[in-house]
C-alpha cells in the first residue's frame, strides 16, 4: 500500500483551472465554437445538397483523373453505393461533414505552422515536444476538453478530431521542407532569391510530396475518430457503431464499421492519388 | 581599368558556433589549425581576375576553392577580407543589396546543377529572370535563345529527371547565361561528368566565351580542364594561393613540391605525346603569354 500521508491530489487544482478558464473566457470558447459549428453547418449543408449519385460520379471521376485507370476508377465509386444499401446513407454524410471540417481546419492552421517550425529553428524546439504530447496521449482524452469547453455534439467532435489529426501535416510539411536539398536552395539564393521567393518558389514545391503525404495521414487520423466521437454525441456512423455495442447487435454494428471502412478506402486512395502527382519524376 | 573581381586577404573560419576570429592573431591561427573546434578553409587570399578572362582555381577536394567561389557572392560569409566587383565592396552590401547584386553582377553553374525538379528546362533556365521579375513572356523569349545556344531547343518541355548529366550541366549553364550577368562563376561545373562528355562541355563553353566575352571563375580539381580553359590559373592548397600564373607557365616552373607533383604527370603525357618535352611546353607558354599580356609577371611565384 502507497502510505496515505504522501498522497496529493491536483484534481481539484484543475477542475477549478478550468472553471476559471471557463469562466474568464466563455466570449472565447462561445466565438471558436460559434465559428466551427458555422463552418460545420456551411459544409453539411453543401453536402447534403448533393444528390447521392452526384457522389458516385465525383468519386469516379476523382478517381480516374488521380489513376488514370478505369477499373479503379469503377471500384471506387461504387464502393459508395454500398453505403447507401445499408440504408446508412445520411448519416454517412453527417461523418463526412465532420472530417471534412476538421481536415479543413487542421490544414488551415497545421500547413502555416509546420512552414514555421521549419524556417525558424526555435520554433521546431518549442513545437515538437508539444506535437509529441498530442500523438501519445490517448485519443480519449481530447474528449474531457472538448466537451468542457464545447459541451456535446458535433462542434466539440470537430475539436477534438482537429487536434487528434493535426501532429502528421505539421510534421510532415516541416520535414517535407527541412529535406529539400541544400544544393538546389543554393543555387536559388545565387540567382538572387529573397527568403519569401526562396520559400515560395523551391521550398514549399519541392517539399509538396510530403506535404501531401502529410494532408492524407491527417485525414485518415480524422477518420479514426470518428467511433471516439460519438461518446460526446456526434451523430454518424460513428455513433451506430457504439449503439451496436451497447446492444451487442454484431450485425449492425458490422455494416455500420463497413461503412467507415469503406468512407477511409475511398478517401485514402483520392488523396494519395493526388500526393503521386507531385513526385517531381513524372514524364 | 577596373578589375572585374579583387579579392583581398580573405579568409573564411568554420567555428562550431560562428564567432568572430581575428585572423591577425597568428596565434590564433595556429590553435584553431590545430583544435578540432574550428576549419581555417581559406587563409588570407588575394587576387584579382581582369574583365574578359577565364580564372580558373585549381586545388584539391579541402583545399578551399569552393569556400572561396561562394564567398565572392556570400553564399558563404567571409570571416575577414574584402571582394570588390567591379569596384563595388562585396562584403559591404546590407541584404537587399546582395539580392540586387546576385541578379545583376553574377550567375553561378553548380557541380550539382541546382536544377528544380518540379520545373520544366525552359522554366528552369527562365528561373532567375522570373527571379528578377521579368515578365513572363521577355523570359520564356529569352530563355529559348539561351537554350538553342547549348544546343538543348528540343528538350525545353522536358522536366531535369529525363536528362543524362550533360544536358543537365547545359541547362545550368543556360540559366547563367539567359541572365547576362557579366562575371560566371563555375564550381567544378564539369567534374560529375564522364570524360567525353566533359571535354565536349570544355569545347562548348570555349566557343559559348568567344561569343560572350564574361568574365569567368572558373573552379576545378582537373588540371586538364585548367590547362584547357584558363587564360590564368591559381593553384590552391591548404586555403592558401601557391602559385598564380598562365597556366603553362605554371607547368614549366612548378613553385614547389605540391605543384610540381600536380603537373608532373602532365609534362609527362607532354613528353610521351611528341617526344619533345621541351618544345611543346615552351609553345604553350608563347601561347598563354600573348593572351595575358605583360601583368602576368607580377603574378607568378608564391602569393601567399
Amino acid at each position: 500500500m502507497f502510505p496515505e500521508v504522501l498522497e496529493f491530489h491536483v484534481a481539484g487544482y484543475v477542475n477549478d483551472f478550468i472553471n476559471w478558464l471557463l469562466h474568464s473566457f466563455s466570449g472565447g470558447f462561445d466565438s471558436i465554437s460559434a465559428s466551427i459549428s458555422y463552418v460545420l453547418m456551411a459544409i453539411g449543408s453543401g453536402l447534403s445538397a448533393i444528390p447521392w449519385w452526384g457522389y458516385i460520379l465525383f468519386v469516379g471521376v476523382l478517381a480516374w483523373v488521380v489513376n488514370k485507370k478505369i477499373s479503379s476508377a469503377v471500384f471506387l465509386a461504387l464502393m459508395p453505393m454500398i453505403i447507401g444499401m445499408f440504408g446508412l446513407w445520411d448519416l454517412a454524410i453527417d461523418t463526412l461533414a465532420v472530417i471534412i471540417t476538421a481536415v479543413f481546419l487542421s490544414l488551415f492552421m497545421g500547413i502555416p505552422t509546420g512552414i514555421l517550425m521549419a524556417q525558424i529553428d526555435r520554433a521546431r524546439s518549442i513545437m515538437t515536444p508539444i506535437l509529441d504530447g498530442m500523438q501519445t496521449m490517448p485519443s480519449f482524452v481530447y474528449l474531457i476538453p472538448a466537451m468542457m469547453f464545447f459541451g456535446l455534439g458535433k462542434v466539440p467532435a470537430v475539436f477534438a478530431t482537429l487536434i487528434y489529426s493535426m501532429p502528421p501535416v505539421i510534421r510532415l510539411t516541416n520535414l517535407g521542407i527541412r529535406q529539400v536539398p541544400k544544393a538546389t536552395q543554393e543555387a536559388a539564393l545565387a540567382y538572387g532569391a529573397t527568403k519569401w521567393q526562396l520559400l515560395k518558389e523551391v521550398r514549399i514545391p519541392l517539399a509538396m510530396p510530403n506535404i501531401m503525404a502529410g494532408i492524407n495521414q491527417t485525414t485518415m487520423m480524422a477518420l479514426a475518430m470518428v467511433v471516439v466521437c460519438s461518446m460526446i454525441g456526434a451523430r454518424g456512423l460513428g455513433q451506430e457503431v457504439l449503439l451496436s455495442i451497447n446492444r451487442i447487435d454484431v450485425g449492425h454494428g458490422f455494416e455500420s464499421g463497413f461503412s467507415i471502412v469503406i468512407l477511409a478506402i475511398v478517401i485514402d486512395r483520392i488523396t494519395q492519388g493526388f500526393a503521386r502527382r507531385w513526385e517531381p519524376n513524372k514524364r | 581599368m577596373v578589375e572585374a573581381i579583387e579579392i583581398r586577404d580573405l579568409w573564411k573560419v568554420y567555428t562550431k558556433n560562428d564567432q568572430d576570429i581575428d585572423v591577425e592573431d597568428q596565434d590564433l591561427v595556429t590553435s584553431l589549425d590545430k583544435s578540432e573546434e574550428a576549419v581555417v578553409a581559406v587563409r588570407g587570399v588575394s587576387l584579382t581576375v581582369n574583365p574578359g578572362e577565364v580564372f580558373v582555381v585549381m586545388g584539391l577536394s579541402g583545399s578551399g576553392k569552393s569556400t572561396l567561389i561562394r564567398c565572392i557572392l556570400r553564399l558563404i560569409e567571409p570571416t575577414s577580407g574584402s571582394i570588390n566587383v567591379f569596384g563595388e565592396d562585396v562584403t559591404a552590401l546590407d541584404e537587399k543589396g546582395l539580392t540586387e547584386f546576385r541578379r545583376e553582377k553574377t550567375a553561378m553553374v553548380f557541380q550539382h546543377y541546382g536544377l528544380l525538379p518540379h520545373r520544366t528546362v525552359l522554366e528552369n533556365v527562365s528561373f532567375g529572370l522570373k527571379l528578377k521579375g521579368v515578365l513572363l513572356k521577355e523570359r520564356l523569349e529569352r530563355s529559348k535563345v539561351a537554350l538553342e545556344l547549348v544546343g538543348l531547343s528540343k528538350w525545353e518541355n522536358y522536366y531535369p529527371s529525363s536528362l543524362s548529366g550533360g544536358m543537365r550541366q547545359r541547362v545550368g549553364i543556360a540559366r547563367a547565361i539567359v541572365m547576362n550577368s557579366p562575371i560566371l562563376l563555375m564550381d567544378e561545373p564539369f567534374s560529375g561528368l564522364d570524360p567525353l562528355i566533359r571535354r565536349e562541355m570544355q569545347d562548348e563553353l570555349i566557343r559559348l566565351q568567344e561569343d560572350m566575352h564574361k568574365t569567368i571563375f572558373f573552379v576545378t580539381h582537373d588540371l586538364d580542364e585548367a590547362m584547357r580553359l584558363g587564360d590564368r590559373m591559381a593553384v590552391m592548397k591548404n586555403g592558401k594561393i601557391v602559385q598564380m600564373g598562365a597556366p603553362g607557365e605554371i607547368l614549366a616552373n612548378p613553385a614547389d613540391d605540391y605543384v610540381a607533383r600536380f603537373v608532373q604527370d602532365k609534362r609527362k603525357q607532354l613528353q610521351m605525346a611528341d617526344g619533345d618535352n621541351s618544345k611543346k611546353i615552351s609553345l604553350i607558354t608563347d601561347n598563354s603569354s600573348k593572351e595575358t599580356g605583360s601583368e602576368k609577371k607580377g603574378m607568378i611565384g608564391n602569393v601567399s
